[in-house]
């Protein structure tokens, strides 16, 4: 590596190249910082945004067990419970990595940020994880020993610590793309003024319900996948059944206000981030009289326009302005050197709202077969249900991907520079970091992924006790009263679901 | 009368610390001890012993850093560039022990893997603990507000000493856990396994403390100057009265006493650290009040944290207490 002495390069003795050099250096640094942190914060989120809508799902499942006593709610709780634990085991290693790295790689965004964002997040340490953690193990082994109804308790307080747990994370992300509230003091760092307009930041209403919704959707869809590939097999099975018929009341009702949810999203960050609408929308040019939404095209970032562009004249200012003639300005006004890149968050934008119709179709396709009393027989409806099992995901990384490269060239949007924000570190250090982090990951979650979907593959209820049967290993830990609740429960099942538990 | 909020929350970061240790370390104890027990059955046993509490543990860690970050961000902007490896190389060995809990139960064929997986996790991540712990106590060079030293500084032979102590005192933590969980064979072993380990970490323990004095004269003048040589004094006392009761508990085959006295050995250790570093929280330069957050963040912070610590302490003990008593393998998993 290069050593600079005064602005003297130490292996040429000369001035000339050392600017270069030292910029040359810190890209390089920045950039796998950069691709360090979108790396495994995209691993993260999905899982979140899978277990935020399974913790409530499970307690939906747990609650209606108890009312109703129907065996089928009980085995798909201790179906679901399962795969839980495992995509939540794989949410909290991947969570704690993400706690450290705003210290090792942006340690200068944490020294800057941290009077503000660090309270938050702490209150998100103290008010969710220790909640979700502390009554995991009572969720998942515990039934037989504390009882129905403190069971019921702790399933609800993993649930709502999941929530809890996007709430804050969310506050401090809407706060870094819309600051409010902020003071500036002398050493630089930003400190709290007003904690309620922290908190209460402009967008972290709109974006709080938007990405819990997706979470709802996400666990829903991937339900649903599951639902349809065991109904190809069995259409008969009740357990199947009435996840399937869940999964799609989900997807009619929720992708709608989901829709909307969205749509004054975008609103938002017009008023707030207009450089990024602008680069969701393409507008590298403005319209003084009203501009299209392009709905497909291929950005060119040279020439600064979308080739092929596939539009609809005066849309765009319809849907931000509700006026056909509402002048909208483009990039164009914007400098070069505060200009999101077009392209990823042009595209990104565009796969999300796919993916957002699409569910939409899928539910009410299903309502329509609903209606029809062929929800159940539908074998194309059951094949698409599992084509668009991961679309959950795909549609919270894209919708992500926007939020974020959108904002860019800001950590802190107008106010600190991601180049400004970055750790004295050494690029050969990020890079290997970096390296160690990907091979770990892909090596550590391609397993995960492995077993959740071996887990998946199989009915609910299917009677074999194989070796996944995990949580049943503390039934090891004695002494409090074991209660078998297989023989318990089989007393309550109705006869309909009993013929299914037995002709597996 | 002003309270000093930043000395309140460097009291609450200190508890945040030991809870974690006192808490995580027999859970990396179990890990660390995995090795040595080669029997399907009893690996089994020993992780279900702390399955059902382990990640409520590991949070602990979390608030250490997320609290860091709120209350000093400026300690956390300093150590964790500082420390890059170590700190790097204990999150991916979390990542491999943490999945282990669950992977473990998933497949046949890869069960040893994931037992790798869970053994080399837990020693990697308690001998980075052990090394960043001796890198603090060496000294961390800052300029400005920023890191300024090199990318090696925290390697040397006295943070490896550190490492391997934490690595044994761990076990020593896992088996005495252990002890108390479980009994026939499994505790049989164990008990073999806390003599060697309660010697191995009592010698470490004398080691390391007959160096940190001379890691930096501030630290040597702290210990053996009046009055804190009072301290110095008393803390080695209470030492050999814990080991005392730890090898009396041993030797007489009781269940509890043999955890309840190493636990007090790790307190101990934690409040002779605490000693050497007062006032400082990144030594030798920045003290508790030159990386203490605005008066606004601490108070608000501090707010909830009174309400919310004793919540959770209470319902961690309650999750304690609904998992009490000994692992009964006939019963366990089939
Ligand atoms: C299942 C997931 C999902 C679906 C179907 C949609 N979104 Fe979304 N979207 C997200 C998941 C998501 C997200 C992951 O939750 C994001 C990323 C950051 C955020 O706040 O929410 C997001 C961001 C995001 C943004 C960027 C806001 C900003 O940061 O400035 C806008 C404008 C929209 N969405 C709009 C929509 C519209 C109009 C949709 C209707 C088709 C839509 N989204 C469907
Ligand atoms: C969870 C879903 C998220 C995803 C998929 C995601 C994705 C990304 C991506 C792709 C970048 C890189 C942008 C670029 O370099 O062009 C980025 C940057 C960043 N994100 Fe997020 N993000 C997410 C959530 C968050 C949250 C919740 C926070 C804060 C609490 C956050 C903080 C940051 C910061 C500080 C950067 C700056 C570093 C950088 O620009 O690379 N992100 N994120
Ligand atoms: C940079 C940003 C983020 C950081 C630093 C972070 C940190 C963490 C940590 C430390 C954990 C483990 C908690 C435990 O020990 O139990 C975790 C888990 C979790 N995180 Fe994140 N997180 C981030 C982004 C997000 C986002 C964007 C969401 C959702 C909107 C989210 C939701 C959750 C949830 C629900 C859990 C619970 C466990 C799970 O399902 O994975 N996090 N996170």
């Amino acid at each position: 590596m290069l050593r600079y002495n005064a602005g003297i390069c130490l292996c040429c003795k000369s001035h000339t190249h050392l600017q270069e050099n030292r910029s040359m250096e810190s890209l390089t640094a920045e950039t796998l910082a950069r691709a360090q942190f979108a790396f495994t914060i995209s691993f993260h989120i999905i899982f979140p945004a899978f277990s935020i809508g399974l913790a409530s799902y499970l307690a939906v499942l747990n609650a209606l067990w108890l009312k109703t006593g129907n065996q089928t709610y009980l085995t798909l709780f201790e179906y679901w419970k399962k795969i839980f634990a495992v995509a939540f085991a794989m949410g909290v290693v991947s969570g704690i990595v993400m706690s450290y790295q705003f210290g090792t790689n942006w340690s200068v965004f944490a020294d800057k940020t941290g009077p503000i964002l660090g309270p938050l997040m702490a209150y998100e340490v103290l008010s969710a994880f220790f909640l979700e953690a502390g009554f995991l193990g009572i969720m998942l082994f515990g039934r037989k020993r504390v009882g129905p109804g403190l069971h019921m308790f702790a399933t609800a307080m993993v649930a709502f610590g999941t929530l809890m747990s996007a709430t804050w994370i969310l506050s401090v992300n809407s706060w870094m793309q819309t600051p409010a509230g902020y003071a500036m003091n002398d050493v630089g760092q930003f400190v709290p003024e007003d904690w309620w307009q922290i908190v209460f930041n402009p967008s972290f209403p709109y974006r709080l319900v938007h990405m819990v919704l997706a979470a709802y959707l996400t666990t829903a869809f991937v339900v649903a996948g599951v639902a349809g590939f065991h109904l190809l097999r069995d259409n008969e099975h009740a357990a199947s059944r009435r996840m399937f018929s869940m999964a799609m009341w989900m997807a009619v009702i929720v992708t709608p206000i989901q829709i909307v949810a969205g749509d004054f999203h975008g609103l938002n960050t017009l008023e707030h981030q207009p450089a990024k609408v602008m680069a969701m929308e393409g507008h590298y040019d403005s319209h003084p009289e009203g501009a299209p939404l392009i709905l497909f095209g291929i950005p060119n970032p040279e020439e600064k326009r979308i080739d092929y562009a596939v539009q609809i004249p005066k849309l765009s200012s319809l849907i931000l302005k509700h006026d056909l003639e509402a002048p909208l300005d483009g990039l164009d006004t914007i400098p070069d050197d505060e200009e999101p890149p077009v392209a990823i968050v042009f595209w990104s934008f565009r796969l999300m709202i796919g993916i957002g119709f699409a569910m939409l179709a899928v539910g009410i396709w299903a309502l329509w077969r609903r209606w029809k009393n062929t929800l159940y027989t539908d074998r194309w409806l059951h094949r698409t249900t599992m084509l668009m099992g991961p679309a959950g995901f795909l549609a919270v990384l894209a919708g992500w991907v926007t939020t974020e490269v959108g904002r860019q060239p800001y950590t802190v949007y107008g106010l600190l520079r991601t180049s400004d924000s970055l750790a004295p570190v050494a690029a050969p250090a990020v890079a290997t970091s970096l390296l160690a982090f990907i091979i770990v990951y892909f090596f550590v979650f391609g397993a995960g992924t492995f077993y959740l979907l071996r887990m998946m593959s199989k009915a609910p209820g299917s009677g074999t006790v194989d070796l996944n049967d995990g949580p049943l290993r503390t039934a090891g830990i004695t002494p409090a009263a074991q209660v078998d609740t297989n023989i318990v429960d089989r007393k309550k099942t109705d006869s309909n679901d009993q013929e299914h538990l037995n002709g597996n | 009368m002003e309270i000093d909020l930043a000395l309140v929350w460097a009291g609450i970061i200190g508890f945040a610390v030991i809870t974690y240790v006192i808490l995580d370390g027999f859970d990396l104890g179990i890990g660390i001890l995995f090795p040595f027990m080669s029997e399907t059955a009893d690996r089994d046993v020993m992780m279900n012993s702390v399955a059902p509490v382990w990640d409520g543990n590991e949070t602990w860690l979390v608030l250490g850093g997320g609290g860091l970050f709120a209350v000093f961000p400026l300690a956390y902007a300093v150590i964790l560039p500082a420390l890059y490896m170590p700190i790097t190389l204990m999150l991916l060995a979390l990542v491999f022990r943490g999945v282990a809990f669950e992977y473990r139960w998933r497949t046949l064929r890869w069960k040893g893997v994931w037992d790798v997986a869970f053994a080399g996790g837990s020693m990697v991540s308690a001998m980075m603990q052990g090394i960043t712990l001796g890198a603090l106590v060496q000294g961390i060079e800052v300029t400005g507000r920023a890191y300024s030293g090199g990318w090696w500084d925290w390697l040397t032979p006295f943070s490896i000493i550190v490492g391997v102590a934490v690595v044994i005192g761990y076990a020593l933590l896992g088996s005495t856990w252990l002890i108390m969980k479980t009994d026939g064979s499994i505790q049989n072993r164990m008990r073999r396994y806390a003599w060697i380990t309660a010697i191995a970490t009592l010698s470490l323990m004398a080691l390391v403390s007959i160096l940190t004095p001379f890691q930096d004269a501030v630290y040597f003048k702290r210990w053996f100057a009046w009055p804190s040589l009072m301290f110095s004094l008393f803390i080695p006392l209470l030492v050999l009265f814990s080991a005392k009761g730890l090898f009396t508990g041993l030797n007489d085959h009781r269940d509890a006493s043999p955890f309840v006295y190493s636990l007090l050995l790790f307190v101990l250790c934690f409040i002779g650290i605490a000693i050497s570093f007062f006032p400082y929280l990144v030594p030798p330069s920045v003290t508790i009040w030159d990386a203490a957050a605005p008066e606004k963040s601490l108070s608000f912070a501090l707010v909830g944290t009174v309400v919310l610590v004793p919540l959770i302490l209470m319902y961690t003990a309650y999750a304690y207490w609904v998992f009490r008593g000994k692992i009964n393998p006939e019963e366990g998993y089939h």
